[in-house]
């Protein structure tokens, strides 16, 4: 209400109402012009020519210029211009290269005042002068730009832009004599309309065609140009040289670009191609638009604001047949969509973490990620630059430190370099993976792999050797729940050949006792874990996912078949916890550290692994006896891997997802896939595993990931003496024929690798250097530096 | 001590001495080459790298043209000189440009792996069903590259070999081809959609890209009759059999044909000087007419109608094309080797103008340009892809040395743009801004024969249709001509295909 009346005021009596609203056109629309008094718009394109009023609540149809029986081409328009001055005139560009002049206020039905059919090609822009009330002027794709006096029947002159398509031409809105014109060819031209013979000014805006200027309705020096390069500018013309002042990088070629009425940074911009929104930029702000509307389907062609005093109101025709009345109270504003935190790590696994300053003072409290032996080192706040978005205000940034030693992350590493993701049978991949998991003692994903292969593979190949490592190990990334019922440190390095021995002998003594254990086992686990924020079926999901959900299972069949063979399962590991290990030290939340596994393999060895082997093998057979489809466990080991993906082990969803393929993929919904695959991928390449990560790009089926490795990877270099880019090699300049990088020692060009010294920067061959300053100390290039090599 | 390594695209060559190979052995096979021609001059027709331009044009410019030979050393995907490159170089400046992108396009990174993108060239070089000699060597050099890089032997034995993915490609290969404004965004959909043998934009693209670029290469190769390579070095047990026995009997059956049947045409046998006066003559006249002369609308649209139209009947005038297709077809084709890529060796090009039943609205221009629309889209899927295909097509639409025949200075802006928008004519694209009239003021009925022929049916062309159109003019300009010819069906094709994919996205 407030705004409003300010706009009242600055309009001089005439209010500005309305709402965002929009109406649908018979045809494309090409462009767009609204009248002096801010009440009428005209709409035109290849089919369509007319004009509505812009009411309170709608848009009303008020005159249709498309008179006539027989369509013709000069109707068919490609720009549209209606007087400041007079609201009774209008200019049209068409297709087929003329130019029309309208007057509203002819009587008959036919408004066509003149036609100059001077162009020889496509007009692509028509511009009224500012305040005078005759003067016209238009650019063609033919390369010419033509002044009309709408009192004569020809041009009164012609300009050469000595160069291809003119894409459009713009009065000074200060200077009475100077316009701009914009080029395919990239350059902008600044001409004075008295001098015909050449251009005042010329440079180059844009790489590739630039579509569109502006200049600053204030600012008498600023011209804001769109390209085809994705690029607005903002050119300062007062100096001597035309300065870049700003630049917005946007995400599709720029089509129009509108400088905001009243707001001295503001431009409204539309795109060509693929993008249908409008973006209001602050030129200050480049990276987020200041408001977005996107009410149309399709690309939008044409932009106008709608007083020239009134920065709310946006009017805007479309390819998709509707001319849109947008009120900048509605748009959407990406900034309050942005993720206002930051997160990055730096070289040494140091994490900044940055976020508004309100979030982190509630979230302080409750400590989020500090407990891992990670504290902030700084804190700091800093005030944004005065800007005009709101909420955001500060922000705070805290930096965590890594201890030197803590959290090596090498299992991972080594992990991601072992597991065998396609190529060999499940069955294969699976014991290899639980294989190489059990290696690095990360019994639980081991225990893991070997449950899916037996869920996923047919029972007939399930040797028992790999059962061996039923019981599980809280991996490093444990949670704590986990560690506090079913952490022990049991067999992870023996060989599965002795404990298979001894098994025989213990078996059978071992499953008489399934039932009671089983109970007391399972009792004792809900004790444990109440009031944990995890649903306690995980807890033995997790283990030995499948397990849990047969176990429940098996009242409902009234223990009819194999009764035993499902609890004994559960019942071993759990059991085994209870009586051989001291509660105290296990129940610690660390992972298990070596020292650990090593003090317990002697009674693992001659105790658990023998039943629970045996154990496991029952069930397993159990399982296919009473004919469930592995389709049966999908949901639970999609369960499974999204626990695994929450507690921060992505690698071993996605690498399940991978090994599993189809069997499971379709339970999983894309998006969550794709950002594991994400996120695994970018932890694989931090850790610079790039044929790791790549091949995981190739295996993933995910459409979106698969382009990752389709787009370009090519890096432009630029010369070291020229300063330009090397278009066509990457060490011999095209411009100043110098070899970018010479080997000091051997005077050749190195095209591998090139190693240099940071103190003098000469450098060489890998090699070259590497024997050179084994027998000398000095920079081979004789400059007198003491370079070093490490 | 830092270490840099040089970006990938970069280092491919793998070091000085095999960067060095391609030079010395295109060195050593071009003395060679000559050598040969020396020793056998006495056969015409087939010396050299064209069939219908005499040896010693094209190879006079070359030999003295070392840029040719540096750009051939930097870019050309056989590393040698072969005779497209010869042919072409009478053009350098565009030379450079077309080995610029088609390296790009097979070498540098993309979206698909190299074994299919020399399989999308092999499949294209058959889609132009009669295909016979022409394109076997083509298809050898593709053949060879394809099993370099890694393709799978097996898939050469026909397209029931190759992955559903790539045989799904088959359709668009076919409708871009022959009849690009059938392309509709429902093609498109059908590959990307999800599925196993689903294609990426970006892929899709680039093969689209491809398969313009090739099927514009084969008007370019039977236009300027490009000779067959006769190199005994490629070989590896895919070579085509019998192949350049084939080709020197066919091609001189092609003349018989054409010899006998051309004689009832109707072009009258004019005097050649007079024909190339006559043309400036109206060359000039339109352009002075430009200035006052004014068709009304209706003329206008009468004008490209009736130019769509005619070039219906340009051909089909001719007794040897009204050969029925199939008869035509199931003469040649089937028997040839070629043809196990071909799925439907019946599909071939229909008129735009004939399609009868179902109209189809003509292509505006300026709804969907090349510069605004076809760019941006390309570009975004193919980085810098758009660049090169932009440059090249800049390159031939601006190519001009102000000559014609014997005279200088003349601006042939006029000719090149009515031969440009000709092919777009024929392809349903119509520009608001231009005067079909001019068309025919400009193009003879034998060169608008030679053009249809070159564009919509690129294995029937003969040497006399070549002979038969301008004979003033130089050989170098006919070449000209054909490079206008090819580009023109390219970005046509470009068009259609790029616009259906920009409908499939929004």
């Amino acid at each position: 209400m407030e705004k409003m009346s300010r706009v009242t005021t600055a309009l001089g009596g005439s209010t500005l109402t309305g709402r965002t609203m929009h109406c649908h056109l018979d045809a494309p629309a090409n462009a767009i012009s609204v009248c002096r008094d801010a009440a009428q718009v005209v709409v035109a394109g290849r089919s369509i020519f007319k004009i509505y009023a812009i009411e309170e609540e709608q848009f009303v149809e008020k005159l249709n210029l498309r008179v006539g029986r027989k369509p013709s081409l000069n109707l068919s328009c490609a720009d549209v211009v209606w007087h400041q001055m007079d609201e009774n005139l209008l200019a049209t560009a068409a297709t087929n290269g003329v130019v029309v002049t309208w007057n509203l206020g002819r009587p008959s039905r036919n408004k066509q005042d003149q036609l100059f059919t001077e162009h020889k090609r496509t007009v692509n822009k028509v511009c009224f002068h500012p305040t005078e009330a005759h003067v016209l002027l238009s650019g063609s794709q033919d390369g010419f730009m033509k002044c009309f006096d709408l009192r004569r029947k020809d041009s009164v002159s012609t300009f050469s832009g000595q160069s291809e398509s003119v894409r459009d031409v713009q009065f000074s809105i200060r200077d009475y004599f100077t316009f701009a014109s914009t080029f395919e060819n990239g350059n902008v031209q600044l001409w004075d309309i008295r001098r015909p013979d050449r251009c005042e000014r010329m440079f180059t805006a844009h790489n590739g065609p630039v579509f569109c200027c502006d200049w600053h309705p204030e600012d008498r020096g600023w011209l804001a140009t769109g390209g085809r390069d994705k690029m607005v500018k903002v050119w300062d013309m007062t100096t001597h040289r035309a300065k870049e002042v700003h630049c917005v990088q946007t995400i599709a070629s720029v089509a129009r670009v509108k400088w905001r009425p009243e707001c001295r940074h503001h431009l409204a911009t539309c795109s060509m191609m693929v993008d249908h929104n409008i973006y209001v930029w602050d030129v200050r702000r480049p990276f987020v638009p200041a408001a977005m509307f996107e009410e149309h389907r399709d690309v939008t062609t044409g932009i106008a604001w709608r007083h020239p005093h009134d920065p709310s109101f946006l009017l805007s025709g479309s390819k998709d047949s509707t001319l849109c009345q947008h009120l900048f109270r509605d748009a959407s504003q990406p900034v309050e969509r942005a993720n206002p935190e930051g997160l990055c790590y730096g070289l040494f696994g140091d994490l900044a973490f940055a976020a508004k300053e309100s979030l982190v003072a509630t979230e302080s409290g409750r400590k989020p990620y500090t407990g891992d032996r990670r504290h902030p080192i700084f804190f700091k706040r800093k005030l944004d630059p005065a800007e005009p978005f709101s909420g955001l205000a500060s922000s705070a940034l805290s930096v965590f430190e890594m201890e030197p030693g803590s959290s090596s992350m090498s299992w991972f590493v080594d992990t991601a370099e072992r597991y065998a993701l396609a190529g060999r049978p499940l069955a294969e991949l699976c014991d290899h993976n639980a294989k190489v998991a059990r290696d690095l003692g990360r019994n639980q994903v081991a225990q893991t792999w070997t449950m899916l292969r037996i869920i996923y593979c047919s029972p007939g190949l399930v040797p028992t050797t790999n059962l061996n490592h039923s019981v599980g190990k809280g991996s490093s990334c444990g949670l704590p729940l986990m560690n506090s019922f079913n952490l022990k440190d049991m067999a992870p390095g023996l060989g599965s050949e002795t404990r298979l021995d001894r098994s025989k002998g213990d078996a059978r003594s071992d499953t008489v006792l399934l039932d009671s254990s089983a109970t007391l086992i399972t009792n004792e686990d809900n004790e444990e874990t109440e009031g944990s924020d995890v649903p306690a079926d995980y807890l033995l999901g997790d283990v030995e996912g499948e397990d849990d959900e047969l176990y429940l299972l098996d009242p409902e069949h009234a223990h009819s078949e194999e009764p035993d063979y499902v609890l004994p399962q559960e019942a071993f590991p759990l059991r085994h916890e209870i009586v051989d290990t001291p509660p105290g030290p296990e129940h610690l939340q660390d992972k298990a550290d070596s020292p650990h596994v090593s003090g317990n393999e002697a009674d693992a060895a001659s105790l658990v692994p023998v039943d629970s082997s045996f154990s496991l093998i029952s069930v397993s057979h159990a399982l296919y006896d009473s004919r469930l489809p592995p389709d049966f466990f999908s949901a639970l080991v999609c369960d499974m891997l999204r626990f695994y993906a929450e507690q921060g082990d992505v690698q071993m969803a996605v690498s399940v997802l991978i090994v599993l393929g189809e069997r499971v993929r379709k339970d999983i919904d894309e998006q969550t896939q794709e950002h594991w695959y994400t996120s695994y991928i970018d932890l694989l390449q931090r850790f610079c595993l790039w044929n790791v990560s790549n091949q995981v790009v190739k295996l993933s089926t995910s459409r979106a990931i698969s382009c990752l490795n389709q787009a370009s990877t090519t890096l432009h270099v630029n010369c070291s003496h020229c300063k330009r880019p090397m278009s066509s090699r990457g060490w011999v300049c095209d411009r100043c024929h110098h070899c970018a990088s010479m080997c000091a020692v051997c005077h050749h060009v190195v095209k591998g690798l090139f190693v240099w010294c940071q103190g003098c920067s000469h450098g060489g061959h890998l090699q070259h250097i590497m024997k050179w300053l084994e027998s000398s100390s000095h920079c081979p290039a004789g400059c007198g530096h003491l370079c070093e090599y490490s | 001590m830092l270490l840099f390594k040089w970006p990938l695209c970069k280092t491919f060559k793998n070091g000085p001495e095999v960067y060095l190979t391609p030079y010395t052995i295109l060195k050593l096979k071009y003395s060679k080459m000559n050598k040969d021609k020396r020793i056998r001059v006495s056969q015409p027709l087939t010396r050299g790298p064209s069939a219908f331009i005499p040896e010693k044009e094209v190879v006079q410019a070359n030999t003295v043209d070392e840029r040719t030979n540096f750009l051939v050393e930097e870019y050309s995907t056989s590393g040698r000189l072969d005779n497209i490159t010869q042919v072409m170089s009478l053009h350098t400046q565009y030379l450079e440009s077309f080995l610029r992108s088609q390296f790009y396009m097979l070498r540098m990174d993309g979206p698909l792996p190299l074994p299919h993108r020399h399989y999308i060239a092999i499949m294209v070089r058959c889609v132009h069903a009669a295909a016979r000699h022409q394109c076997s060597y083509l298809i050898n050099m593709h053949v060879d590259e394809f099993l370099k890089t890694g393709g799978i032997a097996e898939w050469l034995n026909g397209l029931e070999y190759v992955p559903q993915r790539l045989k799904n490609l088959n359709e668009i290969n076919k409708l871009l081809a022959h009849r690009p404004w059938l392309i509709t965004k429902e093609h498109i959909q059908k590959l990307v959609k999800t599925g196993e043998n689903n294609w990426s934009l970006p892929e899709l693209v680039h093969a689209v890209v491809l398969l313009a670029h090739y099927h514009a290469l084969a008007s370019f190769v039977f236009g300027s009759g490009i000779n067959p390579e006769r190199d005994p070095e490629i070989s590896n047990g895919f070579r085509l059999i019998s192949v350049n026995n084939f080709c020197v009997c066919d091609l001189a059956n092609d003349n018989n044909i054409e010899n006998a049947s051309l004689t009832g045409s109707n072009f009258g046998i004019v005097d050649s000087l007079s024909e190339l006066e006559a043309l400036m003559e109206r060359m000039k006249r339109l352009q002075e007419e430009r200035e006052d002369e004014e068709a009304s609308q209706e003329e206008m649209t009468t004008r490209f109608e009736k130019e769509k139209k005619e070039s219906l009947f340009v051909v089909s005038g001719d007794t040897f094309h009204s050969f029925p297709h199939s008869d035509f077809e199931d003469d040649m084709i089937i028997t040839s080797d070629v043809s196990r890529y071909i799925e439907d060796p019946g599909f071939g090009y229909e008129d735009f103008a004939r399609r009868g039943e179902e109209h189809l609205p003509t292509f505006r221009a300026q709804d969907y340009t090349w510069e605004n629309h076809g760019f941006s889209l390309v570009n975004r899927l193919y980085s810098d892809i758009g660049h090169l295909l932009d440059e090249k097509f800049r390159m031939v639409y601006n190519l001009t040395y102000n000559t014609m025949a014997t005279h200088e200075d003349v601006d042939t802006t006029m000719l090149r743009r009515a031969l440009f928008n000709y092919v777009h004519c024929m392809f349903g694209i119509r520009y608001d801004d231009y005067d079909y009239g001019e068309v025919n003021q400009l193009l003879e009925r034998s060169l608008k024969v030679y053009i249809k022929t070159v564009t919509c049916y690129p294995e029937r062309t003969t040497k006399r249709m070549y002979d038969s159109y301008w004979r003033q003019f130089k050989h170098s300009e006919k070449v000209h001509v054909n490079l206008l010819l090819m580009e023109a069906r390219m970005q046509a094709e470009l068009l259609y295909a790029l616009r259906a994919i920009t409908r499939h996205l929004t």
